[in-house]
């Protein structure tokens, strides 16, 4: 990846992150590369909470006096400036808790498809009908569509990973075909940072007339995403995990398709007209959004947004880059280390993982909690992708746009520790 | 220095060194236990005659502290009765829920008081119960 635009000036930027500059375990410096599991977050999000929540705070959509109409004002705004980010119409943004809910959203529409009416007939599922994910998924993206396949009799088939850590596409045309219904894949790896040929399983799913549903949790906030020019039916991703708050994410949907789908939950907020006998639901995105939402965190989100733009998602791909290529070759050239995934920069992310012969990934990141660096260790919640690679757990450093160079040679020679410390060195 | 305080040279031989590893028979039951948050896993089988731990075997994969810990369990346990191994099993589970507080009895959990700096990390006390868990569990089984 190339940008022309200046590097990040990391230094300023970090400034804005209070926690950053907080010391850990006996008075070490924080080194946070746990970006992956969850950002931090940075004073103008946390200011944008708290000015709402002083100046503005009330219930959306609902009520007509003066802080009722503010309240809405910001909570749509935010929606129409994390749309524009996104590239795509406000009325094609669902707010969810987070991701995996929002993946849960249409897969429990879709499960309520079969008995909703001749509407929302392209969503129904059955026996004989087959849902096709990939083996390098988070369980966010796997488990609901197993669970999926239980409720209606289709089955779930994936693809698998080669040894190095990218999809194994070599049958997309036997995995693909005409029983497919859904191809719900990774917009890039949470462990391997892989990222995903989105065209080509797009227009793979296009030809036989599949769903699309793609989990951008680890695109969206590392670099420039345009689901419209992507052509996915469906994407997800979570507000923490790019600067803003917890308990708000972001499903995406195309607009002709948010105005079949059935409800997921039902309730206030969601409705059109409400009777004894029955009820009938509310334009998207409104039907999707049951009860008061959550608001404060929509409007850090939008705050989160409007910092990333501000800072720019190409100069952030870029460092993340600069980033990424210094922990891959500081890696490689520790001997008893093993990256897990590719190798290379090309098509890859900010998340490295690795393990390290004779120390445990718990034991390693337990040492380098000592030393004050914060990384994930365990199965990143991508179990099956770790057993198909043949380890039980792995270390995870992932890197976002406040992780300097210094950092990145802290967690290598903390590796470096990690083997001393355990004698393997 | 906490590492050191964490990983007391006991811990560390025990793991390199892992008493009574394996699964043998006989044996009355077994159990598999997993920490959901890591993947660590351990099958262990218990054999009990006559209300006596005559023996226990297990194989696991996971980080040094859950199999440095089942090591330590087989020989807490093997040759005792069953209600003697499950009070050294309670003294054991309080201690590592103590957050760092309780003074362990060395006479009860003999190389167990090693763990005594795991309680202070409350992320890793689960991986010093693994073993432990299961145990309790094929025990229970074996009662059936």
């Amino acid at each position: 990846m190339t940008t022309t635009a200046a590097p990040l000036d990391v230094a300023a930027l970090r400034a804005d992150f209070p926690i950053l500059s907080r010391t850990v375990r006996d008075g070490k410096h924080l080194v946070y590369l746990d970006s992956g599991a969850t950002s931090q977050r940075p004073a103008q999000v946390l200011d944008a909470e708290r000015t709402f929540l002083e100046q503005h705070n009330a219930a959306v959509h609902r009520g007509a006096h003066q802080l009722a109409e503010e309240a809405t004002d910001a909570y749509e705004s935010a929606r129409a400036r994390i749309a524009d980010f996104i590239g795509v119409s406000f009325d094609e943004v669902v707010f969810t808790k987070n991701a995996t809910e929002g993946i849960n959203l249409v897969a429990y529409a879709m499960g309520n498809a079969a008995t909703f009416g001749p509407s929302a007939s392209r969503f129904a599922l059955g026996p004989g009908d087959e849902i096709v994910i990939t083996e390098m998924e988070h369980h966010a993206n796997l488990v609901p569509w197993q669970q999926l396949a239980q409720r209606t009799g289709a089955t779930l088939r994936w693809f698998g990973v080669t040894p190095e850590g990218r999809l194994d596409l070599s049958d997309v045309d036997t995995l693909i075909n005409s029983k497919t219904k859904v191809v719900a894949f990774t917009h890039q790896s949470n462990v391997l940072g892989t990222i995903n040929p989105v065209a080509s399983l797009v227009s793979a799913a296009q030809r036989v007339g599949a769903l699309t549903v793609l989990d951008a949790c680890q695109s969206v906030p590392h670099f420039p995403v345009d689901f419209h020019a992507l052509g996915v039916d469906f994407a997800v991703f979570s507000g923490h995990k790019m600067l803003g708050p917890s308990g708000i994410g972001v499903l995406y949907g195309r607009r002709e398709l948010l105005e079949t789908l059935p409800p997921f939950l039902t309730g206030g907020s969601m409705i059109e007209l409400v009777k004894m006998e029955g009820s009938t639901f509310a334009p998207p995105p409104q039907r999707f959004e049951a009860g008061v939402p959550m608001t404060s965190q929509a409007i850090g989100l939008g705050a989160a947004v409007d910092y990333l733009r501000v800072v720019g998602m190409e100069r952030i791909a870029a460092h993340e880059h600069a980033l990424t290529a210094a922990a891959l070759s500081g890696l490689a050239g520790i001997s008893g280390v093993r990256i897990i995934g590719p190798a290379d920069l090309v098509d890859r992310g900010g998340a490295v993982s690795f393990v390290i012969d004779g120390v445990h990934p718990h034991d390693a990141g337990q040492v380098l909690d000592s030393l004050g660096i914060a990384v994930r260790v365990g199965h990143h919640c991508a179990w099956p992708l770790h057993r198909a690679l043949g380890v039980p757990a792995s270390v995870r450093a992932s890197f976002y746009l406040y992780n300097t160079l210094d950092e990145v040679d802290a967690l290598v020679a903390g590796v470096r520790e990690a083997q001393k410390f355990f004698g393997v060195a | 220095m906490q590492l050191q305080q964490m990983y007391q040279e006991i811990i560390l031989d025990h793991y390199k060194n892992p008493h009574g590893r394996g699964l043998r028979a006989p044996f009355d039951a077994e159990s598999f236990q997993v920490n959901p948050t890591c993947g660590d896993e351990v099958t262990l089988r218990v054999h009990v005659v006559d209300g006596v731990v005559e023996d226990v075997s297990y194989e696991g994969q996971g980080c040094s502290i859950s199999q440095a810990s089942t090591s330590v369990l087989t020989d807490l346990v093997v040759g005792k009765p069953v209600d003697e191994a499950f009070a050294k099993m309670d003294a054991f589970v309080e201690l590592m829920q103590g957050r760092g507080q309780i003074e362990p009895d060395e006479d009860v959990l003999e190389d167990g008081i090693a763990f005594a700096g795991v309680a202070k990390y409350p992320a890793r006390v689960k991986c010093a119960l693994l073993g432990w868990m299961a145990f309790k569990d094929a025990v229970s089984r074996s009662a059936a």
